[in-house]
């Protein structure tokens, strides 16, 4: 009987939270451009292809989540090692420093960068839309790294040290692969958050310069069109196939590792 | 290399953060603080803010009721969730975190063609079974329920991951000790997953107060919150000064209302610590 109600419940806040995205989609396949179902149809699909400023966003989306993660990754694994290394009270100060655009909201965020910039006469585009996605990009590549850095042992870049490394060799063979797996995910989690903000990019991007956000933003703001449908539609099967793939990856990690678990104990 | 220089590293960081994000926030106090034209000090645009006072409220009631229901929804739903097998429990994580990546102007959209009035799913679905049609968009009702749907995974993820790390024998000692399911959840399990909850509250409170697309997709004109006030302020009507101090006023709300609960947090620790 309880298992029954947790299923249930489980099934009912699924069925909440698909439900809508379930019709977004099918509505992607109507006819016609209205709620009443006209017959199947690939058209706005068609009609998406050939849509510039949407194939334009898209492209400008890629290139300023690419460009912003990869500055905002190297900046942040290099702060990190800074801050590891720092006293514990300048440590604290500056992790605290760090959080702030994390809980800050999003708004603030915003209009205080486009504050700046209109203060400072720099005209908004790629620029400012790239300055401000490695800002709030930044924050999350450091709280990815700094774990990674405490598992560090230190006796082995000084081991490194002893037997000939130059310190910079040393740096790049022994600190950074050891650290490599926060620094790829903390460039993963930069290049998803860049790609799906909306409020900031909302205050910091000028004409020539608008993301796919921003453009289906004004989109919602007009009559509706079965072509942002059929954007969701592909946006979901993007999406899904990238956590399933991440998903496949992750198993076959757990299994692999158990075997050799097994391996090591016989 | 020692400590000295390892520290260095972190210059470029440090020089970024204070160009991009302290001197910004100290802007945003500045233009609070002075007059449009003279530059001079002047508490006019503080004044002109605090005539918004209403929309303030209002917007922290809604997205206090808006984190009231994702937390009631997600706590058992996180519960069930740390109780499943391991492949199950998988699942459950892709499932929560694939709306959550979908663009949330997205998620939004999908209910304006859920809710609107004429010809919106919902009342088609109302009218077919012999009712009369319901009038739930550009309600405060609609915002709230654009709230919970958009913030819920917020919710669900870090009760979610609290709930794992649970040490199932403190349940059981608490059962031994002739704890009811009632004492054990309220006693145990409560106290002990207050993390996860202290962070599901802020990650869905904080981005929905500041909300200024699903009041205006969802809530109409009637409905403005104060991000529609911040947005329209910089947007549209161009005036920083008063943008800045609306601004100010939220931030000052925020670090209020997670100062309050934050208290509230503690004191429940220590309660539970005796």
């Amino acid at each position: 009987m309880k298992k029954f109600f947790s299923k249930f419940y489980v099934a009912l806040v699924l069925l909440f939270m698909y439900i809508p995205i379930f019709v977004l989609i099918a509505f992607s396949f109507n006819e016609s451009k209205g709620r009443n179902w006209t017959g199947f149809s690939f058209k706005w699909y068609g009609e998406l292809f050939h849509d510039r400023t949407i194939l334009g966003a898209l492209g400008n989306t890629v290139i300023i989540a690419v460009i912003a993660s990869l500055l905002a990754t190297v900046l942040g694994t290099f702060a990190a090692i800074g801050i590891h290394n720092m006293k514990k009270s300048t440590r604290s100060i500056v992790k605290n420093i760090n959080s702030l655009p994390l809980i800050n909201p999003e708004i603030v965020t915003g209009i205080s960068l486009m504050i700046l910039f209109s203060f400072c006469r720099i005209s908004r585009g790629f620029v400012t839309m790239i300055l401000a996605h490695i800002t709030f990009c930044v924050p999350t590549v450091v709280l990815s790294v700094l774990p990674k850095l405490r598992q560090i042992n230190k006796n082995v870049y000084e081991a490194a040290l002893d037997l000939g490394c130059t310190e910079w060799q040393a740096f790049f063979k022994v600190i950074l692969p050891e650290i490599m797996p926060g620094v790829i995910s903390g460039f993963l989690m930069s290049l998803t958050y860049s790609m799906d903000d909306f409020v900031i990019s909302y205050f910091t991007s000028g004409p020539q310069s608008q993301t796919l956000p921003i453009v289906i933003h004004s989109i919602t703001r007009k009559p509706m069109t079965p072509k942002l449908n059929a954007l969701s539609t592909l946006i979901f099967l993007v999406v899904l196939l990238v956590l399933l793939a991440s998903n496949i990856k992750s198993s076959h990690d757990e299994k692999k590792k158990k075997r050799k678990q097994k391996i090591d104990i016989v | 290399m020692n400590n000295r220089k390892f520290r260095m590293f972190s210059i470029p960081y440090l020089v970024w953060m204070l160009v991009f994000t302290i001197i910004p926030l100290a802007l945003i106090a500045f233009f609070a603080f002075t007059d449009r034209d003279t530059g001079a000090f002047t508490l006019d645009n503080i004044q002109y803010a605090s005539k918004y006072l209403p929309v303030l409220v209002k917007s922290v009631w809604l997205a206090a009721v808006a984190t009231v229901i994702c937390l009631v929804i997600s706590y058992p739903l996180a519960y069930i969730m740390s109780k499943m097998k391991l492949n199950h429990q998988r699942t459950m994580m892709m499932l929560i975190m694939l709306p959550m990546w979908m663009n949330f102007l997205l998620r939004t959209y999908a209910w304006m063609s859920i809710l609107e009035t004429n010809s919106g799913l919902l009342n088609k679905v109302i009218t077919f079974f012999g009712f009369e049609p319901v009038n739930v968009m550009y309600t405060q009702g609609a915002v709230i329920l654009g709230m919970v749907y958009n913030y819920i995974p917020y919710m669900i993820l870090p009760l979610y991951t609290i709930m794992v790390k649970l040490d199932g024998r403190l349940i059981e000692a608490a059962q031994d000790l002739g704890c009811n399911t009632f004492n054990v959840f309220r006693k145990v399990i409560i106290p002990l997953s207050f993390p996860g909850i202290t962070s599901g509250v802020t990650m869905t409170f904080v981005p929905a107060v500041s909300t200024f697309v699903i009041s205006q997709m969802l809530g109409g004109p009637k409905n403005s919150l104060v991000g529609d006030l911040i947005e329209s302020q910089f947007i549209t009507a161009y005036n920083p000064n008063y943008g800045s101090a609306i601004s100010l006023l939220l931030m000052v709300v925020v670090f209020i209302c997670m100062g309050i609960f934050n208290q509230f947090d503690n004191e429940e620790m220590e309660e539970t610590l005796k």
